[in-house]
């Protein structure tokens, strides 16, 4: 069955980190009007549960190829490498300095006389450090230095983790 | 020889022989049929040509029941037996309908489960029941005007509707023998009926102030599809809350103190009146017939506005959190829908069109836009629209997750992730030698469970004992596209499984589900055997029928012929059997007919994907070239 091929092939796309946003919309969007299980209301309850285990599928693989984050980890998730779980690997102590720093000034917003105005500063200083993590990791990725591409996703998922954190204390701020 | 009967596909019976389906706005303060007839989506009236149903039932001591206008009648004078909003007790536990109080101002009582009854001069009744009646008439009239036994209803739920309260509407149909073809999320069947009307393209938000919950919904039209981005809202904030904020306030300026469930109805009713005016008027002047005095008022609508203000403020809060939850910024939005009564009122339209920087749109009945979508949707469903291109995108409005160490919640599925989907995350155990693991499952965004919904608990038993922490196991949860969920576990190492169809921790037992079905049939002099025989046979019709679609379809491409020949053995067999009366005999054909055809059924859904990316990618070449 279809359902148990990987993401990529399922929606068509070919195995690589980059990804054409609007061809994954518009193939999905194709294999939403095929698979929906609104599609087979009045079909029988076989066709109905099988629409519904397919669509999952589907929305679970359009959900992991949008994100760079989770795209990242399905692509060493392929290649035998778990990143989802917790791990004890040790992470590069200049990161990790630089994390706290971002971290203290994610604290100190509230006080300031601007928050919103530190809060944007913020937010694009982290998305210009995802954004270098991602080019490194397609390179790395591509040159199946599986260590240093892991190593990257590391990155990614704490600097992910402060993207969060951003929006809570935008939403806090906000009222 | 009746194999020869099926060998030849689609002369059974005709293939696209219109089905009769209905959408039904089970709404807090009204009710609605609509269904597409001759081409055009209407709302159905009653007997003396009105469409909307007042969601009110009155028990009566004979044990029968009033449903409607008839019944709001009495809803100062009966309050106990009278029961109105029951959409807000739906899915909820004793304690927080209790919570409600003078709101609800029933004689509650809990069953067993912690589920609610209502006793009444008829006897004891849930909310479930309470639903089911209005439903039941709404189908009667339906069927009544339509003149024929009904396929299918879709339903309409709030989008901010949790597990438990989804269940509970399933729960509803169920009693009042309705065939569920889908539950919608009333905010998508809003923009359905707009929609679809007009042919627009772009990013629609829905705001829709009902008597009792409030839901924003922000969704992308595009080529008769309709993606819901995100939803937010209140599922205990409404018009009602318009009125009791009123009321209060007429308390206050009259200087009642003692209020009792007949005085707070009162009121209540006043302040709705009083409401409505002020939709039209700038002020009104209000007559209080008290039991010691006459009194007077004289309301401003400004005064008013003040009152409701802060409520109104409460929506579009959430409206701000559903835009920013979609990404979309106020100005993106091209359209703006309003759905519900309370929408009438001008402090509503006022902040809604400041908040999104535009005029909302009003042309369709607000009280019916959501049933005549509904019934769009279900003339699709039923089949009666095979050409139809539209398709309508869901996502799950809370959260989904898991009790861990702390009383803290572990989310598996995010608040607006599309559905259906399915989703695991794997658990260990904590104690060297633990065997069982109790799961509880939660909805809502909080982090701490306390602070979420309870959906379900059950226990994972016979884990193999080990140390902790060697235990695997795996939880999956998987919401079907009704938004509803089921969760399952399963301990890698041993095996072990677990599985249940989440049954809301304050839902209906099965065996009450099946206790209030026999009365049901008792009244309407039905045989119960006689319904699950029909049951199984449409069942089996269908399967038949959707094979010999399939075979006269794609047969020769993707089955042998011998695989072909087996099939068609087993369909005769069903065939045959669906011309007896032995039920569980027609439930084993149709479970040996599916497992025979299992195989067929994949590989056509497999084709089909290759179908759907093949067209795809053609496009895309002569696109390009």
């Amino acid at each position: 069955m279809d359902i148990n091929k990987n993401y990529f092939e399922f929606i068509g796309l070919p195995v690589s980190f980059h990804i054409d946003q609007s061809e994954l919309a518009d193939r999905s969007l194709e294999l939403q009007k095929t698979l929906h299980p609104d599609r087979y209301a009045h079909k029988s309850e076989r066709e109905q549960r099988m629409a519904v285990q397919y669509m999952a599928h589907l929305n679970e693989g359009v959900a992991t190829l949008k994100s760079p984050l989770l795209r990242a980890q399905y692509l060493l998730q392929l290649q035998g490498i778990d990143t989802f779980s917790e791990s004890s690997a040790s992470i590069d102590p200049m990161f990790l300095m630089e994390q706290m720093e971002l971290r203290e000034q994610l604290e100190e917003i509230p006080e300031q006389d601007d928050p919103f105005e530190a809060l944007d500063d913020l937010t694009g200083e982290v998305d210009q450090l995802l954004k270098q993590l991602r080019e490194r990791f397609a390179q790395q990725y591509q040159d199946q230095d599986l260590e240093a591409a892991t190593s990257a996703v590391r990155k990614m998922q704490f600097l992910e983790k402060l993207v969060v954190e951003i929006e809570r204390l935008e939403d806090r701020l906000d009222g | 020889m009746a194999l020869l009967q099926i060998a030849e596909p689609g002369q059974s019976e005709a293939p696209h022989e219109h089905k009769l389906a209905v959408g039904i706005d089970l709404g807090t303060t009204n009710s609605l049929v609509a269904s597409v007839k001759s081409g055009e989506a209407v709302t159905l009236p009653d007997l003396d040509g009105e469409h909307l149903l007042p969601s009110v039932v009155r028990y009566l001591p004979c044990g029968n029941h009033q449903v409607g206008r008839e019944a709001r009648k009495y809803a100062s004078e009966d309050p106990f037996n009278t029961i109105i909003s029951a959409k807000r007790l739906m899915g909820r536990g004793v304690e927080d309908v209790k919570a409600l109080g003078n709101e609800a101002p029933y004689h509650f009582e809990a069953s067993e489960s912690g589920m609610p009854f209502i006793n009444t001069a008829a006897g004891k009744r849930s909310p479930v029941q309470v639903s089911a009646d209005i439903l039941e008439t709404l189908v009667e009239r339906a069927e009544a005007s339509l003149g024929g036994e009904l396929a299918g209803a879709v339903i309409t739920v709030p989008a901010y509707f949790d597990d438990a309260q989804r269940q509970a509407t399933k729960d509803a149909a169920k009693i009042a023998n309705i065939k569920v073809l889908r539950l919608l999320n009333e905010p998508t069947a809003a923009a359905v009926a707009y929609g679809l009307d007009e042919g627009k393209e772009g990013v629609i938000a829905v705001y829709d102030l009902g008597g009792g919950t409030f839901d924003i919904s922000i969704l992308r039209l595009n080529k008769g599809v309709f993606e819901v981005l995100s939803t937010g809202g209140d599922s205990a904030l409404g018009g009602d809350d318009l009125d009791l904020a009123l009321a209060s306030w007429f308390a206050e300026q009259l200087g009642v103190s003692e209020i009792d469930s007949a005085l707070s109805r009162y009121l209540t009713e006043k302040a709705k009146d009083t409401k409505e005016q002020l939709s039209q008027k700038e002020h009104v002047n209000v007559v209080f017939e008290l039991a010691e005095c006459c009194k007077e008022l004289d309301v401003t609508r400004d005064q008013f506005n003040e009152i409701v203000s802060p409520l109104i403020k409460r929506t579009i809060r959430a409206c701000r959190r559903a835009l920013k939850d979609a990404s979309v910024q106020p100005e993106e939005v091209l359209e703006v829908v309003m759905v519900g009564g309370s929408t009438r009122v001008p402090q509503v339209r006022e902040q809604v069109e400041e908040f999104f920087g535009r005029k909302p749109h009003i042309d369709i009945d607000p009280d019916r836009v959501v049933a005549i979508g509904a019934s769009i949707q279900a003339d699709v469903l039923a089949g009666n629209k095979p050409d139809s291109d539209m398709l309508l995108l869901d996502v799950i409005p809370l959260s989904l997750g898991l009790e861990t160490m702390g009383g803290l919640t572990e989310k598996i599925i995010h608040r607006n992730t599309s559905i259906p989907v399915a989703r695991a995350q794997e658990f260990t155990t904590y104690q060297d030698g633990q065997t069982a693991m109790a799961i509880h499952v939660v909805q809502g965004e909080r982090e701490l469970v306390q602070d979420c919904r309870s959906l379900a608990r059950f226990v994972l038993r016979g884990i193999p004992p080990m140390a902790a922490g060697a235990a695997k196991i795996r939880v999956t949860f998987q919401v079907d596209a009704d938004g509803l969920l089921g969760v399952e576990a399963k301990e890698l190492t041993s095996g072990v499984e677990s599985r249940v169809q989440v049954k809301p921790s304050y839902g209906l037992e099965d065996s009450e589900i099946a206790e209030m079905l026999k009365a049901s049939y008792l009244n309407a002099a039905e045989d119960k055997e006689a319904r699950a025989l029909r049951e199984q046979q449409v069942e089996a019709d269908r399967l038949v029928q959707s094979l010999e679609e399939a075979l006269l379809a794609d047969g020769d491409k993707l089955l042998s012929a011998e695989e072909k020949a087996l099939l068609l053995d087993e369909m005769a067999k069903l065939v045959g059997l669906r011309q007896g009366t032995d039920i569980s005999a027609i439930e084993q054909g149709i479970k040996a007919l599916s497992k025979a055809s299992d195989k067929y059924a994949a590989r056509r859904m497999d084709y089909n994907i290759q179908q759907a990316l093949q067209g795809h990618s053609v496009e895309e070449i002569e696109g390009n070239g």
